[in-house]
Protein backbone atom coordinates (compact mmCIF):
# COMPACT_ATOMS: atom_id res chain seq x y z
CA UNK A 1 0.00 0.00 0.00
CA UNK A 2 2.68 2.45 1.07
CA UNK A 3 4.79 1.49 -1.94
CA UNK A 4 1.78 2.17 -4.17
CA UNK A 5 1.46 5.70 -2.74
CA UNK A 6 5.14 6.37 -3.37
CA UNK A 7 4.97 4.92 -6.84
CA UNK A 8 1.98 7.03 -7.82
CA UNK A 9 3.43 10.30 -6.56
CA UNK A 10 5.31 11.04 -9.74
CA UNK A 11 7.37 9.41 -12.38
CA UNK A 12 10.67 11.08 -11.64
CA UNK A 13 11.02 10.73 -7.88
CA UNK A 14 14.15 9.74 -5.99
CA UNK A 15 13.01 6.13 -5.66
CA UNK A 16 11.94 5.69 -9.30
CA UNK A 17 13.61 3.05 -11.41
CA UNK A 18 14.92 5.74 -13.76
CA UNK A 19 15.76 9.30 -12.71
CA UNK A 20 16.98 12.56 -14.19
CA UNK A 21 19.10 14.77 -11.98
CA UNK A 22 20.23 18.38 -12.14
CA UNK A 23 23.05 19.09 -9.73
CA UNK A 24 23.59 22.32 -7.81
CA UNK A 25 26.14 23.83 -5.49
CA UNK A 26 24.55 25.65 -2.56
CA UNK A 27 26.25 28.90 -1.68
CA UNK A 28 26.82 28.67 2.11
CA UNK A 29 24.40 27.28 4.73
CA UNK A 30 21.38 28.71 6.53
CA UNK A 31 22.00 30.62 9.74
CA UNK A 32 21.89 28.73 13.04
CA UNK A 33 19.83 27.01 14.33
CA UNK A 34 19.96 25.45 10.88
CA UNK A 35 17.10 22.94 11.09
CA UNK A 36 14.79 25.56 12.55
CA UNK A 37 15.63 27.97 9.70
CA UNK A 38 15.00 25.24 7.13
CA UNK A 39 11.72 24.28 8.85
CA UNK A 40 10.61 27.92 8.79
CA UNK A 41 11.55 28.27 5.12
CA UNK A 42 9.60 25.12 4.26
CA UNK A 43 6.46 25.90 6.23
CA UNK A 44 6.31 29.56 5.18
CA UNK A 45 6.60 28.54 1.53
CA UNK A 46 4.64 25.29 1.61
CA UNK A 47 2.34 24.56 -1.32
CA UNK A 48 -1.11 26.16 -1.07
CA UNK A 49 -4.12 24.49 -2.63
CA UNK A 50 -5.66 26.54 -5.44
CA UNK A 51 -8.58 24.32 -6.41
CA UNK A 52 -11.08 26.85 -5.05
CA UNK A 53 -9.19 29.90 -6.30
CA UNK A 54 -8.99 31.45 -9.75
CA UNK A 55 -5.17 31.15 -9.72
CA UNK A 56 -3.84 29.13 -12.65
CA UNK A 57 -0.52 28.09 -11.11
CA UNK A 58 1.16 27.76 -7.74
CA UNK A 59 4.48 26.45 -6.48
CA UNK A 60 5.67 25.53 -3.00
CA UNK A 61 7.40 22.95 -0.83
CA UNK A 62 5.86 19.70 0.20
CA UNK A 63 7.01 16.66 2.13
CA UNK A 64 8.70 13.77 0.38
CA UNK A 65 6.70 11.07 2.13
CA UNK A 66 3.32 12.74 1.84
CA UNK A 67 3.33 15.25 -1.01
CA UNK A 68 -0.44 15.83 -0.99
CA UNK A 69 -0.58 16.81 2.69
CA UNK A 70 2.64 18.74 3.45
CA UNK A 71 3.96 18.05 6.93
CA UNK A 72 7.42 19.07 8.09
CA UNK A 73 6.91 18.43 11.81
CA UNK A 74 9.45 16.55 13.91
CA UNK A 75 12.29 17.17 11.41
CA UNK A 76 10.57 14.67 9.11
CA UNK A 77 12.56 16.20 6.23
CA UNK A 78 15.85 14.93 7.71
CA UNK A 79 16.90 11.50 6.47
CA UNK A 80 20.37 10.40 7.60
CA UNK A 81 22.80 13.22 6.75
CA UNK A 82 20.46 14.67 4.12
CA UNK A 83 17.50 17.01 3.94
CA UNK A 84 14.89 15.44 1.69
CA UNK A 85 11.76 17.23 0.54
CA UNK A 86 9.91 18.05 -2.66
CA UNK A 87 8.83 20.99 -4.74
CA UNK A 88 5.23 20.86 -5.94
CA UNK A 89 4.12 22.79 -8.97
CA UNK A 90 0.33 22.78 -9.43
CA UNK A 91 -1.05 24.03 -12.69
CA UNK A 92 -4.56 24.26 -14.07
CA UNK A 93 -4.75 23.43 -17.68
CA UNK A 94 -7.95 24.55 -19.36
CA UNK A 95 -8.32 23.13 -22.86
CA UNK A 96 -8.30 26.02 -25.40
CA UNK A 97 -11.51 24.73 -26.99
CA UNK A 98 -13.33 24.98 -23.63
CA UNK A 99 -12.16 28.60 -23.27
CA UNK A 100 -13.22 29.27 -26.87
CA UNK A 101 -16.72 27.89 -26.23
CA UNK A 102 -17.38 29.88 -23.05
CA UNK A 103 -15.82 33.01 -24.54
CA UNK A 104 -18.16 32.80 -27.56
CA UNK A 105 -21.21 32.28 -25.30
CA UNK A 106 -20.27 35.20 -23.06
CA UNK A 107 -19.53 37.47 -26.04
CA UNK A 108 -22.98 36.74 -27.52
CA UNK A 109 -24.62 37.44 -24.16
CA UNK A 110 -22.81 40.78 -23.78
CA UNK A 111 -23.71 41.84 -27.34
CA UNK A 112 -27.35 41.02 -26.78
CA UNK A 113 -27.38 42.83 -23.46
CA UNK A 114 -25.76 45.98 -24.85
CA UNK A 115 -27.67 45.95 -28.14
CA UNK A 116 -24.44 46.68 -30.00
CA UNK A 117 -22.91 44.88 -32.97
CA UNK A 118 -19.30 45.02 -31.77
CA UNK A 119 -17.34 44.97 -28.54
CA UNK A 120 -14.14 46.96 -28.00
CA UNK A 121 -10.78 45.25 -27.70
CA UNK A 122 -10.71 45.99 -23.95
CA UNK A 123 -14.20 44.54 -23.47
CA UNK A 124 -13.19 41.36 -25.34
CA UNK A 125 -10.06 41.01 -23.19
CA UNK A 126 -12.04 41.56 -20.03
CA UNK A 127 -14.57 38.88 -21.09
CA UNK A 128 -11.77 36.42 -21.84
CA UNK A 129 -10.09 37.06 -18.47
CA UNK A 130 -13.43 36.60 -16.71
CA UNK A 131 -14.10 33.33 -18.57
CA UNK A 132 -10.64 32.00 -17.61
CA UNK A 133 -11.17 33.04 -13.97
CA UNK A 134 -14.56 31.30 -13.79
CA UNK A 135 -13.25 28.13 -15.47
CA UNK A 136 -10.17 28.13 -13.19
CA UNK A 137 -12.49 27.87 -10.20
CA UNK A 138 -14.11 24.76 -11.69
CA UNK A 139 -10.98 22.94 -12.88
CA UNK A 140 -8.69 21.26 -10.31
CA UNK A 141 -4.95 21.90 -10.54
CA UNK A 142 -2.68 19.09 -11.73
CA UNK A 143 0.14 18.52 -9.22
CA UNK A 144 3.71 17.87 -10.38
CA UNK A 145 6.14 16.71 -7.71
CA UNK A 146 9.91 17.09 -7.96
CA UNK A 147 12.06 15.59 -5.21
CA UNK A 148 15.32 17.03 -3.98
CA UNK A 149 18.16 16.01 -1.70
CA UNK A 150 20.27 18.63 0.05
CA UNK A 151 23.58 17.76 1.65
CA UNK A 152 24.39 20.76 3.82
CA UNK A 153 27.72 19.40 4.98
CA UNK A 154 29.04 19.20 1.41
CA UNK A 155 26.92 22.09 0.07
CA UNK A 156 25.36 20.19 -2.79
CA UNK A 157 21.79 19.67 -3.88
CA UNK A 158 20.32 17.21 -6.36
CA UNK A 159 17.06 18.13 -8.03
CA UNK A 160 15.26 15.23 -9.66
CA UNK A 161 14.28 16.85 -12.93
CA UNK A 162 16.06 18.27 -15.96
CA UNK A 163 13.02 20.34 -17.02
CA UNK A 164 14.08 23.95 -17.56
CA UNK A 165 10.85 25.44 -16.15
CA UNK A 166 10.96 23.23 -13.02
CA UNK A 167 14.62 24.11 -12.40
CA UNK A 168 13.90 27.82 -12.75
CA UNK A 169 11.01 27.54 -10.28
CA UNK A 170 13.29 25.68 -7.86
CA UNK A 171 16.02 28.34 -8.03
CA UNK A 172 13.51 31.13 -7.32
CA UNK A 173 11.67 29.27 -4.53
CA UNK A 174 14.90 28.13 -2.85
CA UNK A 175 16.35 31.64 -2.80
CA UNK A 176 13.05 33.08 -1.46
CA UNK A 177 12.69 30.40 1.24
CA UNK A 178 16.23 30.10 2.58
CA UNK A 179 17.94 33.28 1.33
CA UNK A 180 20.63 31.10 -0.26
CA UNK A 181 21.71 30.88 -3.90
CA UNK A 182 21.79 27.71 -5.93
CA UNK A 183 24.44 27.48 -8.63
CA UNK A 184 23.63 25.01 -11.36
CA UNK A 185 26.58 22.74 -12.18
CA UNK A 186 27.21 22.90 -15.93
CA UNK A 187 30.58 22.75 -17.75
CA UNK A 188 31.88 26.16 -16.69
CA UNK A 189 30.62 26.15 -13.09
CA UNK A 190 31.76 22.54 -12.57
CA UNK A 191 35.25 23.53 -13.72
CA UNK A 192 35.27 26.76 -11.72
CA UNK A 193 33.74 25.54 -8.46
CA UNK A 194 34.34 21.85 -7.90
CA UNK A 195 37.31 20.78 -10.00
CA UNK A 196 40.04 22.01 -7.65
CA UNK A 197 41.63 24.46 -10.12
CA UNK A 198 44.15 27.00 -8.83
CA UNK A 199 43.45 30.74 -9.27
CA UNK A 200 45.91 30.78 -12.18
CA UNK A 201 44.13 27.82 -13.82
CA UNK A 202 40.77 29.51 -13.36
CA UNK A 203 42.12 32.56 -15.19
CA UNK A 204 43.24 30.26 -18.01
CA UNK A 205 39.80 28.65 -18.02
CA UNK A 206 38.26 32.02 -18.88
CA UNK A 207 40.46 32.30 -21.96
CA UNK A 208 39.68 28.90 -23.46
CA UNK A 209 38.17 28.59 -26.91
CA UNK A 210 36.87 25.51 -28.79
CA UNK A 211 39.33 22.84 -29.95
CA UNK A 212 39.38 21.56 -33.50
CA UNK A 213 39.81 17.77 -33.49
CA UNK A 214 40.28 17.62 -37.26
CA UNK A 215 42.83 19.40 -39.43
CA UNK B 1 32.45 34.60 -11.27
CA UNK B 2 30.90 35.13 -14.68
CA UNK B 3 27.19 35.66 -15.14
CA UNK B 4 25.47 32.25 -15.20
CA UNK B 5 23.67 32.67 -18.54
CA UNK B 6 26.83 34.01 -20.23
CA UNK B 7 29.08 31.27 -18.88
CA UNK B 8 26.51 28.56 -19.71
CA UNK B 9 26.47 29.50 -23.39
CA UNK B 10 30.06 30.61 -23.84
CA UNK B 11 31.62 27.48 -22.34
CA UNK B 12 29.23 24.71 -23.30
CA UNK B 13 31.88 23.63 -25.81
CA UNK B 14 33.82 22.32 -22.77
CA UNK B 15 31.04 19.78 -22.18
CA UNK B 16 31.17 18.64 -25.82
CA UNK B 17 34.95 18.34 -25.68
CA UNK B 18 34.70 16.43 -22.40
CA UNK B 19 32.40 13.80 -23.95
CA UNK B 20 34.58 13.56 -27.08
CA UNK B 21 37.66 13.12 -24.86
CA UNK B 22 35.76 10.60 -22.72
CA UNK B 23 34.98 8.45 -25.76
CA UNK B 24 38.69 8.59 -26.68
CA UNK B 25 39.61 7.60 -23.10
CA UNK B 26 37.15 4.68 -23.09
CA UNK B 27 38.69 3.40 -26.30
CA UNK B 28 42.34 4.11 -25.64
CA UNK B 29 43.19 5.10 -22.07
CA UNK B 30 41.39 2.70 -19.72
CA UNK B 31 43.88 3.50 -16.94
CA UNK B 32 42.35 6.99 -16.59
CA UNK B 33 38.97 5.37 -15.92
CA UNK B 34 40.45 3.12 -13.25
CA UNK B 35 42.20 6.09 -11.62
CA UNK B 36 38.83 7.84 -11.42
CA UNK B 37 37.09 4.92 -9.75
CA UNK B 38 38.98 2.09 -8.08
CA UNK B 39 35.93 -0.20 -8.20
CA UNK B 40 35.28 0.34 -11.89
CA UNK B 41 35.09 -2.80 -13.98
CA UNK B 42 34.11 -1.04 -17.20
CA UNK B 43 32.63 2.10 -18.70
CA UNK B 44 31.24 1.69 -22.19
CA UNK B 45 29.03 3.45 -24.67
CA UNK B 46 25.46 2.16 -24.44
CA UNK B 47 22.72 2.60 -26.97
CA UNK B 48 23.02 6.21 -28.04
CA UNK B 49 25.58 8.77 -29.23
CA UNK B 50 24.57 12.23 -30.35
CA UNK B 51 27.06 14.37 -32.24
CA UNK B 52 26.90 17.87 -33.59
CA UNK B 53 28.74 19.49 -36.45
CA UNK B 54 28.86 23.25 -36.62
CA UNK B 55 29.61 24.14 -40.23
CA UNK B 56 29.27 27.53 -41.85
CA UNK B 57 26.93 28.78 -39.12
CA UNK B 58 24.56 25.84 -39.52
CA UNK B 59 24.32 23.03 -37.00
CA UNK B 60 24.03 19.42 -38.14
CA UNK B 61 22.94 16.93 -35.48
CA UNK B 62 23.70 13.23 -35.85
CA UNK B 63 22.01 10.66 -33.59
CA UNK B 64 23.20 7.07 -33.59
CA UNK B 65 20.92 4.66 -31.73
CA UNK B 66 20.90 0.94 -31.02
CA UNK B 67 22.79 -1.47 -28.79
CA UNK B 68 26.54 -0.95 -29.07
CA UNK B 69 25.67 2.33 -30.82
CA UNK B 70 27.42 2.42 -34.20
CA UNK B 71 30.93 3.44 -33.37
CA UNK B 72 32.05 3.57 -37.02
CA UNK B 73 29.35 6.07 -37.96
CA UNK B 74 30.31 8.13 -34.92
CA UNK B 75 33.99 8.13 -35.86
CA UNK B 76 33.03 9.14 -39.38
CA UNK B 77 31.16 12.13 -37.96
CA UNK B 78 34.17 13.04 -35.82
CA UNK B 79 36.33 12.89 -38.98
CA UNK B 80 33.98 15.43 -40.54
CA UNK B 81 34.52 17.78 -37.60
CA UNK B 82 31.67 16.84 -35.26
CA UNK B 83 31.89 16.72 -31.46
CA UNK B 84 29.96 14.50 -29.07
CA UNK B 85 27.02 16.26 -27.43
CA UNK B 86 25.33 13.36 -25.62
CA UNK B 87 26.27 9.83 -24.60
CA UNK B 88 24.44 6.86 -23.17
CA UNK B 89 26.89 5.07 -20.88
CA UNK B 90 27.03 1.72 -19.11
CA UNK B 91 29.10 1.63 -15.95
CA UNK B 92 29.94 -1.62 -14.20
CA UNK B 93 31.41 -2.07 -10.73
CA UNK B 94 31.55 -5.51 -9.11
CA UNK B 95 28.51 -7.39 -10.38
CA UNK B 96 26.44 -4.24 -10.61
CA UNK B 97 25.47 -2.17 -13.62
CA UNK B 98 24.33 1.44 -14.02
CA UNK B 99 22.99 3.02 -17.23
CA UNK B 100 22.58 6.71 -17.86
CA UNK B 101 22.67 9.55 -20.38
CA UNK B 102 24.96 12.53 -19.99
CA UNK B 103 24.50 15.73 -21.95
CA UNK B 104 27.58 17.80 -22.80
CA UNK B 105 25.83 21.17 -22.83
CA UNK B 106 24.90 21.07 -19.13
CA UNK B 107 26.39 17.79 -17.80
CA UNK B 108 22.86 16.79 -16.79
CA UNK B 109 22.30 13.13 -16.05
CA UNK B 110 19.08 11.56 -17.30
CA UNK B 111 17.51 8.09 -17.51
CA UNK B 112 19.82 6.98 -14.70
CA UNK B 113 19.12 3.36 -13.81
CA UNK B 114 20.93 1.94 -10.82
CA UNK B 115 21.26 -1.66 -9.68
CA UNK B 116 18.20 -3.02 -7.82
CA UNK B 117 17.62 -1.77 -4.29
CA UNK B 118 15.37 -3.08 -1.53
CA UNK B 119 11.62 -2.47 -1.86
CA UNK B 120 9.60 -0.01 0.14
CA UNK B 121 6.78 -1.93 1.80
CA UNK B 122 6.30 0.18 4.91
CA UNK B 123 7.07 3.72 5.97
CA UNK B 124 10.01 2.43 8.00
CA UNK B 125 11.67 1.05 4.85
CA UNK B 126 11.97 4.46 3.23
CA UNK B 127 15.07 5.68 5.02
CA UNK B 128 17.09 2.56 4.23
CA UNK B 129 16.09 2.40 0.57
CA UNK B 130 16.60 6.12 0.08
CA UNK B 131 20.10 6.04 1.57
CA UNK B 132 20.91 3.05 -0.64
CA UNK B 133 19.66 4.95 -3.71
CA UNK B 134 21.70 8.03 -2.80
CA UNK B 135 24.80 5.88 -2.46
CA UNK B 136 24.17 4.36 -5.90
CA UNK B 137 23.51 7.75 -7.56
CA UNK B 138 26.61 9.18 -5.95
CA UNK B 139 28.78 6.50 -7.58
CA UNK B 140 27.94 7.98 -10.98
CA UNK B 141 28.31 11.61 -9.90
CA UNK B 142 31.68 10.98 -8.25
CA UNK B 143 32.91 9.07 -11.32
CA UNK B 144 31.81 11.87 -13.66
CA UNK B 145 33.25 14.56 -11.34
CA UNK B 146 36.60 12.78 -11.23
CA UNK B 147 36.70 12.30 -14.98
CA UNK B 148 35.71 15.93 -15.61
CA UNK B 149 38.34 17.06 -13.11
CA UNK B 150 40.96 15.05 -15.01
CA UNK B 151 39.76 16.51 -18.33
CA UNK B 152 39.72 20.11 -17.15
CA UNK B 153 43.15 19.84 -15.51
CA UNK B 154 44.51 18.81 -18.92
CA UNK B 155 42.39 21.35 -20.79
CA UNK B 156 43.89 24.38 -19.05
CA UNK B 157 47.49 23.32 -19.74
CA UNK B 158 49.66 23.25 -22.88
CA UNK B 159 49.52 19.45 -22.74
CA UNK B 160 46.01 19.63 -24.17
CA UNK B 161 47.03 21.00 -27.57
CA UNK B 162 50.53 19.50 -27.67
CA UNK B 163 49.70 16.02 -26.52
CA UNK B 164 46.04 15.10 -25.94
CA UNK B 165 44.54 16.72 -29.06
CA UNK B 166 47.22 15.08 -31.22
CA UNK B 167 46.35 11.66 -29.78
CA UNK B 168 42.63 12.26 -30.30
CA UNK B 169 43.26 13.37 -33.90
CA UNK B 170 45.31 10.23 -34.51
CA UNK B 171 42.50 8.07 -33.06
CA UNK B 172 39.86 9.80 -35.17
CA UNK B 173 41.94 9.38 -38.32
CA UNK B 174 42.78 5.71 -37.67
Amino acid sequence: MFFAILKNRGIMGILSSSVSVTRYKVKSNPEKPVLEKVYNGLTQNAIQEIDDHPLEKTVGWTSFENPYIPDFEGSSFVIGPYLVFSMRLDRKSIPPKVIQKHYAIEMARQLEKSGRKYLSRNEKKSIKDHVIDVLSLRIPATPNIYDLIWNMEESWLWFFSNLKAANEELETLFSKSFRLSLIRLFPYTTADLISGLSDADRDLLLQLSPTKFTE
Amino acid sequence: MLDVAVSYNRYKFLGYEFLTWLWFVMENRQEILKESDKELVSLDIGNCIVLENNKNDSIESITIKGDKAGLEEGILSLQKGAVVTELNLIYKAGNNEWRFNIKGENLNISSLKTPETGHVETKEDIEGVLLEKVFLYEKIFVLMNNLYKHFISLRVTNRWEKDVVLQIKKWIAS
